[in-house]
């Protein structure tokens, strides 16, 4: 946020009565730092007891076998040697590319066009409706998505029929499913981005915004030199949060499946596939090695959306 | 000043961090401490008697049960035949179309160490494959003394088969579900048409009806069951469990080949019907006319003589014999036969006994309400008097259902996996674009392969 970054704090009127130093302060800042504590511990206790523990578990039992001896890299050998886990890999890429491309793009458009929008009850109304569909739980979702890519049945028939698509089944087929799964996601997932990023917006000082409309900049250039840069940080959050979401795809691919009698599979992506090992084929320690291989590849990711978006920079 | 604050506010991080760990592993190390007592009493020795060590027993000890949505009214009438029987019902998908979570849920239980339902119902036939096994294997043997022999013997011939591992029977089976050629005799006559008994006469007279009267099916591939009932019924060596992990299949067989062309055929003449039978869309579109459709005696209840379904006039569909190849003798395929399983962790045994041998042989409910032939030898003859009784079905259904379900043939077996499963997702939907089904062959046998060998079988 390079704009307010190089301000001298006394001659700034509007930040001097928050950053003004001074003993007084000093004191006030200790005392909120030992609340901070506390508030933070609920969180690190659980985040310890259901995020940390069980991810060394897992690490622990991807390099053992099932009687608890050290076999080393050979889990990892087994899981990738396994004839579904190069095609779930693929399934997953291909979900996650589509929906986080469409994301980043449709939810900072959407949100800089609500922002736009001038009258306040109209605003308010167009981003309730975005959220809407987010209030629905996952499994609930995708069952009334079972009824739009249904062509008899379909309030979108006609769409489906456009495409080419006559029965559920040629709509599900294995070509479609990356798009489908990302078309659902997008319409559970956008809506609450889309407030997210409207807050963003808010966050931008109208100060800077009137200063960029006296240099002569219209909407687009606004958008584009003013706002843009300095939603990084969010967009590059929300890229974060979606990317570990949608590599634990799970729940649409797995309700799809029953309602299409097994057309779509049981083993389409990394998690079901996971899944799949540890309690179809008695193997936890293949299931933690895939565990621990999305882990990586979330964790490979999320350090470049970090690092590219600014994220823990400090203003 | 701002560096010695921070580093004093980083030790005091650290030190926060440190208490927390701490008390998180303490939470962990209870957690896991009062939940040890009650794991090391189950296993206990019981009822050697049985067969296998029983968890201490408990006759007041409610029971849970797991059924489908269609063998709720099962669960029902035993409630209402023994409410001295305190009991918990919990419907689930039945493990439909191969969809395993009988076996996930009770592989998530096994990890847990506890929280297994008492009795189980499964659609798939070949649960007792993989529940029978393992480090603890779920189902509880029943022939070993804790069902009487009697009791057991009372079952059709042969129905036990799929449950039976090595000479111990598994698990009970509610139905059996041989297939037959259902066919609508009155459209029959209608069209001067005769039933086939040959799946070469199938062939023709498919092809025939395609032209002289489109829109007639004489069966349907859109269903996961699919191959049970074309390629079962066709003898091709496709499901061959040769060993307890030993498996072969063979799709490019003669008598796989054969089969698969006559599908194609049919497809292609546009007599074979490509949705499945339970949705909306097969009874929109083939509601009186579906000529023939090979498949299993359960679509009597499910699909002909049901008004949600088909809802077809009395006295028009009957149940013809299995089909054969030309100059050989007919088999049939089976189609599931749910079973019901007793799992050996089950602190109410004896309630679990009463359960099963109800749902299995009362007449409360295999004559009174089940939907298809009853596994239950004196069961299955009052069903059959019933049905012919009724006067629903034509022709000879009685003796035809009870030729079928003599014929079911034993060259396709009951691995841990499901050829449902595979069916669906390798086949159904290239044959929904399209593809031929004899271009497929090889990506079935190799799907199947894999399958075979992921769940532990040596593949032939």
């Amino acid at each position: 946020m390079s704009l307010t970054q190089g301000t001298p704090l006394v001659a700034d009127p509007v930040t001097r009565g928050r950053r003004r130093a001074g003993r007084h302060d000093r004191a006030v800042t200790a005392r909120w730092a030992r609340i901070s504590y506390v508030f933070v511990s609920g969180y690190v206790v659980l985040a310890v007891a259901f995020g940390v523990l069980p991810t060394l578990y897992a690490l622990w039992m991807s390099v053992v076998d099932s009687s608890g001896s050290f076999v080393g890299v050979q889990n990892f050998v087994d899981v990738y040697g396994d004839f579904r886990f190069l095609p779930a890999v693929l399934h997953v890429g291909a979900f996650v590319v589509i929906w986080l491309v469409a994301l980043m793009l449709l939810v900072t458009v959407l949100a800089l066009v609500v922002h736009s929008i001038g009258r306040r009850w109209l605003s308010t109304s167009v981003r309730f409706v975005y959220y809407i569909p987010g209030a629905l739980a996952g499994a609930a979702s995708v069952v009334l998505w079972l009824f739009v890519l249904n062509p008899t049945v379909s309030p979108v028939s006609a769409v489906l029929h456009a495409f080419g698509f006559e029965t559920f089944v040629q709509t599900v087929s294995p070509g479609n499913l990356p798009v489908i799964f990302a078309i659902i996601a997008f319409w559970t997932g956008a809506g609450g981005w889309i407030v997210v990023m409207y807050g963003a917006l808010n966050s931008i000082p109208t100060e800077v915004l009137e200063a960029a409309r006296l240099d002569g900049a219209g909407a687009v250039r606004t958008a584009l030199h003013v706002q843009l840069p300095m939603m990084r940080k969010w967009i590059s959050y929300m890229a974060i949060m979606s990317l570990a979401a949608g590599t634990q795809l799970f729940v649409e691919p797995r309700v799809l499946s029953q309602a299409t009698q097994g057309v779509v599979p049981v083993d389409y992506s990394l998690n079901q596939l996971a899944y799949l090992f540890a309690f179809q084929q008695e193997d936890l320690n293949g299931s933690a090695a895939i565990a621990v291989i999305l882990l990586v590849v979330s964790l490979a990711l999320s350090v470049f959306f970090v690092i590219r978006g600014g994220l823990f920079e400090r203003d | 000043m701002i560096t010695v604050h921070r580093r004093k506010a980083t030790r005091r991080r650290e030190r926060i961090l440190l208490t927390a760990a701490v008390a998180a592993s303490l939470l962990a190390v209870t957690a896991c401490s009062s939940s040890s007592p009650q794991a090391g009493t189950s296993g206990t020795a019981g009822g050697s008697s049985y067969g296998f060590a029983a968890a201490p027993q408990n006759t007041s000890a409610p029971i849970t049960v797991w059924v489908d949505a269609s063998r709720q009214p099962a669960a029902d009438a035993f409630v209402k035949a023994h409410p001295e029987i305190p009991i918990k019902v919990e419907t689930y998908d039945g493990g439909a179309n191969g969809s395993g979570s009988f076996q996930t849920k009770i592989e998530a239980f096994n990890q847990a160490g506890s929280g297994w339902p008492d009795v189980v119902f499964s659609t798939q036939n070949n649960d007792a494959a993989w529940a029978s096994q393992g480090s603890d294997p779920f189902t509880a043997p029943l022939n070993k003394g804790y069902l009487e022999k009697s009791f057991l013997d009372g079952f059709t011939p042969g129905a036990l088969t799929p449950t039976t591992v090595d000479g111990t029977v598994y698990g009970l089976r509610n139905d059996l579900a041989p297939t037959v050629t259902w066919y609508d005799k009155s459209l029959m006559d209608k069209f001067g048409y005769t039933v086939p008994t040959t799946w070469e006469q199938y062939e023709a007279l498919g092809k025939k009806v395609a032209t002289e009267h489109p829109g007639y099916i004489v069966g349907s591939v859109g269903d996961a069951w699919t191959p049970e009932v074309y390629f079962w019924g066709a003898k091709a060596p496709i499901n061959v469990v040769t060993g307890v992990k030993q498996f072969s299949s063979n799709t490019s067989d003669p008598k796989s080949v054969a089969m698969a062309k006559i599908v194609d055929s049919l497809l292609k003449a546009g007599s074979l019907a490509q949705d499945s039978v339970f949705s909306p869309e097969f009874v929109q579109k083939y509601t009186g006319k579906v000529l023939m459709m090979p498949g299993p005696v359960w679509f009597s209840g499910a699909i002909f003589d049901n008004k949600t379904s088909l809802n077809s006039a009395p006295g028009t569909i009957a149940a013809g014999l299995p089909l054969a190849w030309d100059g050989e003798s007919a088999v049939a395929g089976n189609v599931g036969g749910g079973t019901w399983y007793v799992s050996r962790h089950s602190t109410n045994l004896a309630a679990a006994k009463a359960f099963v041998e109800f749902v299995t042989s009362s007449d409360a409910y295999q004559v009174d309400l089940a939907p298809g032939l009853p596994a239950y030898k004196a069961a299955a003859d009052k069903w059959l008097a019933k049905q012919a009784a009724s006067g629903f079905f034509t022709a000879d259904f009685a003796a035809n259902v009870t030729t079928a379900a003599s014929e079911v043939w034993t060259g396709w077996g009951y691995p841990k996996f499901s050829q449902e499963a595979i069916w669906a997702k390798t086949i159904t939907p290239p044959l929904a674009a399209g593809k031929s089904l004899v271009d497929l062959l090889p990506t079935w046998q190799t799907a199947i392969k894999n399958e075979a060998q992921v769940n532990g079988y040596k593949v032939s």
